[in-house]
């Protein structure tokens, strides 16, 4: 049921919220944007800007102190009542030696539609049957989470966001402890949930992967710096102001690729994706899939 | 031969202790696979050494024992919440101090009334020689705590394994957290009636961690914790009759030499299956 009613586009808007906590730590202080349906949506910032915060405020876990969400112009409570909204944990806050199978994880998204006992009906086991094949995981179902790998792992998650039914999705440092095959079956997915006119929101500090995926940022220093299309957003000076010091640079003054190397560069990293920014910092894309126009208006520049 | 090992099934109170051990040991156990996957195992050691003065309280007014364990139950978790809220001390130091405190004040209730209370029989238990009006009140919280989890034990998975998600599903969380409280504390005094403040907690986390070596499955851990609680509380019960031991002493070793024997062979998590996994990996 919540399937059908949760179907509108759904939009998140964030008013110029503030939250402050109990030992007078102001975490946020002033933060707007809205995203409308349909969206992925980075939310960068260091550590300590305000990331998690925001999540949490989204979730209904912290009270701001001033300021509002709105979900699909809901209130956090509402909109938490109807399942519209989900969230993927970060690896780490999820104790995988807890003894519950595949399944019951993906079933642990329904709970929120299902009556007092939580008693599964042929409708869940539907659901929860279609989410799992959805990301691949439904041949793992009776395994139990923690014999699976870092990807399968976040793919359990992802199917039970799927489950919930719900049209804003949270995802905190997804792609922490995923190999890079991984990271792009769950960049697919995402991009599937796109079309379908969910927003999915990505806390992340793995730079590289923005540009890949995400066509909005929000660039957070317990302020929003910036927020809009990654192509604007996404530029030196706003990094910079968002990171401070606290990014490595490595600036190559003079190159010697040639066009008869095709233009090519390799770029090798131990872990995450590098960003690369060309000459006049415009960014540099791995999958050019999609950027058919931008390509055509680079190769028009003199 | 035979007759020899009947010997105990003669004795009505001998029965009478084996069938409440069996039914406290069996709830117990059902709550003890989460009090061990949700990391309570330090609150529930606090929550039944801070329900004793509950318990003199109700024995010297008269009142019904559920309603003195909630209100020391109550009052020590929130001591706990007030201290650890308002002090820089870690989470174990707070309840160190809280439980002990508690404890004291009872065990200070039984020692200025000695001719209403007795120590030993709050401190080791004294299931042989139960009064039926105490009997009576075992069984009504060990049933409505039974009942409970069989209803909500679902909730209480979600609770235990992802606090969060609960939440975001629109689950009342609070009203959870409240609850697992209020089950431990009646569980506490229920144990406390059978085994003695100083084993209860063994009877609230030993079955559960037994059962936690066994399966990947909750459902199947609940149901094996129950089991286990159950059959080695009714079988100290009756062990107690031979030794002519302590009923509780008895019935935690029991739970403590199962454990010992899962911890080894138990077939995937056990000691020994590891060890025959790293030499397959190593060959």
């Amino acid at each position: 049921m919540s399937e059908q009613s949760n179907n509108e586009r759904v939009s998140l808007v964030v008013e110029d919220m503030a939250v402050r906590y109990g030992n007078g730590h102001a975490a946020l202080e002033g933060a707007s944007f809205s995203l409308e349906g349909g969206t992925i949506c980075a939310l960068v910032g260091v550590n300590g800007s305000g990331k998690s915060t925001l999540f949490k405020s989204i979730m209904g876990f912290v009270r701001p102190s001033r300021g509002r969400v709105r979900v699909q112009g809901l209130s956090v409570r509402e909109a938490l009542r109807k399942q519209i909204i989900a969230y993927v944990p970060q690896a780490e806050e999820v104790d995988w030696n807890f003894p519950v199978s595949v399944w019951d994880v993906a079933m642990m998204g329904r709970y929120g539609t299902m009556n007092f006992l939580r008693i599964p009906r042929a409708e869940d086991k539907r659901v929860v049957d279609q989410s799992l094949r959805r990301v691949g995981m439904w041949e793992y179902r009776d395994r139990q989470i923690g014999e699976l790998s870092g990807g399968q792992k976040k793919r359990v998650f992802l199917a039970r966001a799927l489950a919930q039914g719900a049209r804003l999705i949270l995802l905190d440092e997804p792609f922490t402890g995923v190999d890079v095959t991984t990271e792009e079956a769950i960049i697919a997915l995402l991009r599937e949930l796109r079309e379908e006119g969910c927003v999915v929101l990505v806390s992340t500090h793995n730079l590289g992967s923005v540009p890949e995926f995400c066509d909005r940022v929000v660039l957070l220093h317990r302020k929003v710096i910036a927020y809009g299309p990654t192509e604007e957003i996404f530029t030196e000076s706003n990094l910079l102001a968002a990171f401070g010091g606290q990014l490595r640079h490595f600036h190559f003054e003079q190159s010697t690729i040639q066009s008869h190397d095709g233009r090519s560069v390799k770029v090798l990293t131990d872990d995450e994706r590098p960003l690369v920014f060309g000459k006049d910092g415009h960014l540099e894309y791995k999958n050019r899939e999609g950027r058919e126009e931008l390509l055509q208006k680079r190769k028009q520049e003199p | 031969m035979m007759e020899q090992w009947m010997v105990p099934f003669q004795y009505e109170y001998l029965v009478k202790a084996m069938v409440v051990c069996a039914f406290v040991g069996a709830v117990c156990g059902a709550l003890s696979a989460m009090v061990t996957l949700k990391g309570w195992s330090l609150l529930g050691d606090a929550l039944s050494h801070a329900v004793v003065p509950g318990v003199v309280l109700a024995h010297l007014l008269s009142w019904p024992l559920a309603v003195g364990s909630l209100i020391s139950g109550v009052l020590a978790a929130g001591a706990m919440t007030w201290v650890k809220a308002h002090s820089r001390l870690r989470e174990d130091a707070v309840m160190g101090v809280v439980f002990t405190t508690f404890f004291a004040i009872g065990l200070l209730g039984i020692s200025l009334y000695p001719s209403q209370l007795d120590l030993k029989s709050i401190v080791f238990g004294n299931v042989l020689a139960i009064a039926p009006k105490d009997l009576w009140q075992v069984i009504g919280m060990g049933g409505f705590v039974a009942l409970v989890l069989l209803l909500k034990w679902r909730d209480m998975m979600l609770f235990c394994f992802d606090e969060q998600q609960a939440r975001v599903q629109g689950l009342n969380v609070r009203l959870l957290h409240a609850v697992f409280l209020l089950l431990l504390s009646a569980m506490a005094v229920a144990a406390l009636m059978t085994v003695g403040a100083l084993l209860v907690v063994a009877m609230l986390i030993t079955p559960g961690a037994t059962a936690y070596l066994l399966t990947n499955r909750f459902s199947r851990m609940m149901i094996l914790s129950t089991v286990f609680g159950g059959v080695t509380s009714a079988l100290g019960a009756y062990a107690s009759y031979y030794v002519d031991g302590s009923t509780g002493a008895c019935i935690v070793s029991l739970q403590a030499l199962l454990f010992l024997l899962c911890l080894w062979w138990a077939p995937q998590h056990g000691w020994f299956a590891q060890r025959r996994r790293e030499k397959e990996v190593a060959s």
